[in-house]
């Protein structure tokens, strides 16, 4: 009982918190990067800022309502700046990535660099399971192709992106 | 009921959350609207973002145009002279080449070619791209206020990038790439004219489809739009053939090149006009192309008609028999500068030429002119000056026109001095 309460009072120690400017303007910044530097740099289109953004405030709030209601919103924006599908793809896959990854963060330490690479290689895959699932299944987007080495590389660019990424992104948390 | 749902209170909003969104989902599939109009949030998203890529967009391109064109001038002198150089080769190319394209379009009229023309374009500039890896898009920052209609064709200096699919708002299109999956051109082989649908894949590299496989192609040919979606003008480069594989059933699957540098777009045009009209040509009056061609076919010179002692007997209308003219003679001064020489029309006639001009082209005549050498070809015609010069075996007249070829045929008329072979 003591153990518990110790590990309850740990978890919540290490739940961040986010000035409000925060909370908007990196998922802002990260859907209008990802939007606009492909344009000059085109191996940009390879990582999925968005992504990676809804992973970090999902793993550092450690709320699941939070980190699903993060996703969900964030993938939305993503979604207006999408065409050729219906809105809501990536919003319904960043909703699911968003509620795991506050499970998860909540039970393993998501704070190293080891743990954040292997969060970040899993919930990708994740991610991308879920948007080919309900995009052949329910939209019929049957040109989609899932392509393991594509897929396999994507999540690997972006584990290792999402490293110091989430480091930088580190100094902007408020402890309370 | 209510414990539960307090006991489950994240999971249960999950829940909610994405019945909600499968929801929306289904509705959207069922009900498509994205052929007809624009979901409002995308309208909103993207005149919200649009300023700010503009802006970032000129911010960029006014450090470039500083640094490049006041600051880092270093090799400006000598890639100067080296442009210079280049222009120069490039004029007499084109003095060359302009006879050719004029030939060739004075023919293609005379056979009822219909050419799509670029009537007008519009330059604009790449601003952003879709926010999604499968969705190969980029947005302009040019729309229904300059003009951009969905369907457009959208190409560069290299060749085709995409069509416009939708118009944003006055200032906005989005445009889709060719290399999307979503995307297909009618396109053809250059050489072999072998046609096909060029379409995208999951991976953004383009495919050649529907060419038979029992067909020849090989890496490194081009390829053009046929022209035949109504959105690309014939003959603008797609790509280059990279690879040629087995696809399913009968048909290749060809990998190309893009011609233009799809991951690169800054700068594009796009293509508000287009018109559908013959070739120009200053000499597409009345005559027909089975004219023309007769006209270019070498002839024999009719004998010379003979007395019984083998004397020859003046012409018809009197006029004396002259020496077969060897060079352009009798051609007009137009057809003179474009190697058409004027000739009876006695021969046979060729057949209508096929659809893809091969009867228009010059090498149609060569089995013809195995045999009779006295009329040079066209491009023997068109050689230089010296030739020609050199054959004119009387000053220069007038020259007859050719649809007289009946008399022409009797009375070769000699080079006028414009006859020069197409003097360049």
């Amino acid at each position: 009982m003591r153990a518990a309460a110790a590990q309850t009072m740990r978890s919540d120690a290490s739940v961040s918190r986010f000035h409000p400017a925060a909370l908007i303007g990196i998922p802002l910044l990260a859907v209008f990067l990802q939007a606009f530097l492909p344009v000059k740099f085109h191996f940009v289109s390879r990582f999925d800022l968005p992504l990676l953004a809804t992973i970090f405030f999902a793993v550092s709030r450690r709320s699941q309502v939070q980190g699903l209601m993060t996703g969900a919103l964030i993938g939305l924006l993503q979604d207006s700046l999408t065409t050729g599908i219906p809105l809501g793809l990536y919003s319904l896959s960043k909703t699911v990535v968003g509620y795991a990854a506050s499970s998860l963060s909540v039970k393993i330490d998501s704070e190293s660099p080891g743990s954040r690479l292997l969060l970040t290689f899993g919930f990708f895959l994740l991610h991308q399971v879920v948007y080919f699932s309900v995009a052949r299944g329910m939209v019929r987007l049957d040109h989609l192709q899932w392509q393991w080495q594509h897929e396999l590389i994507g999540a690997v660019l972006n584990a290792v992106l999402a490293v110091p990424l989430f480091m930088a992104l580190d100094r902007l948390k408020q402890r309370g | 009921m209510e414990r539960v749902i307090s006991r489950h209170r994240a999971v249960s909003i999950l829940v909610v959350v994405l019945f909600m969104q499968v929801i929306g989902l289904a509705v959207q599939v069922r009900r498509p609207v994205e052929g007809e109009s624009v979901r409002l949030i995308r309208v909103w998203a993207m005149s919200a973002i649009s300023p700010v890529e503009k802006g970032f967009i000129g911010t960029g391109h006014f450090f470039h145009r500083i640094w490049s064109g006041y600051i880092y001038l270093r090799g400006a002198r000598a890639e100067n002279e080296a442009l210079k150089q280049e222009l120069e080769r490039i004029r007499l190319q084109q003095i060359r080449e302009r006879e050719d394209a004029a030939q060739a379009h004075r023919l293609q009229a005379l056979l009822g070619f219909k050419e799509q023309f670029i009537a007008q374009t519009l330059p604009a500039q790449v601003i952003g791209t879709g926010a999604g890896e499968q969705s190969r898009v980029v947005y302009l920052d040019r729309g229904s206020n300059d003009g951009i209609k969905p369907d457009m064709a959208v190409v560069t200096a290299g060749g085709i990038v995409g069509k416009v699919t939708r118009v944003i708002s006055g200032s906005s299109a989005q445009v889709l790439l060719i290399n999307d999956q979503l995307s297909g051109v009618g396109a053809m082989l250059e050489k072999s004219r072998l046609q096909g649908i060029v379409s995208g894949t999951s991976s953004g590299s383009l495919v050649l489809q529907y060419v038979m496989s029992d067909e020849k192609v090989e890496p490194g040919e081009m390829v053009l739009a046929s022209g035949g979606d109504r959105v690309f003008p014939k003959g603008v480069a797609i790509g280059r053939v990279k690879a040629v594989n087995r696809g399913p059933g009968v048909f290749y699957s060809i990998e190309l090149q893009p011609a233009a540098d799809l991951s690169r777009l800054e700068e594009v045009l796009v293509i508000t006009r287009l018109e559908q009209k013959l070739p120009e040509s200053e000499a597409a009056g009345a005559t027909r192309a089975s004219d023309i061609l007769a006209e270019r076919l070498p002839t024999v010179p009719p004998p010379a008609k003979t007395d019984a002692d083998g004397n020859p007997l003046p012409a018809a209308g009197g006029a004396k028999p002259k020496p077969p003219a060897t060079g352009v003679a009798g051609a007009t001064p137009q057809q003179a500068n474009s190697g058409i020489a004027a000739q009876p029309a006695k021969q046979k006639k060729p057949k209508p030429a096929a659809p893809d001009g091969d009867a228009a082209a010059p090498g149609s005549q060569s089995s013809n002119a195995s045999d009779q050498s006295a009329a040079p070809t066209a491009e023997q015609s068109t050689a230089g000056s010296a030739q020609a010069d050199s054959v004119s075996p009387k000053p220069p007249k007038p020259a007859p026109k050719p649809k007289k070829s009946a008399t022409d045929e009797k009375k070769p008329q000699p080079a006028s001095p414009d006859d020069r072979g197409g003097a360049r």
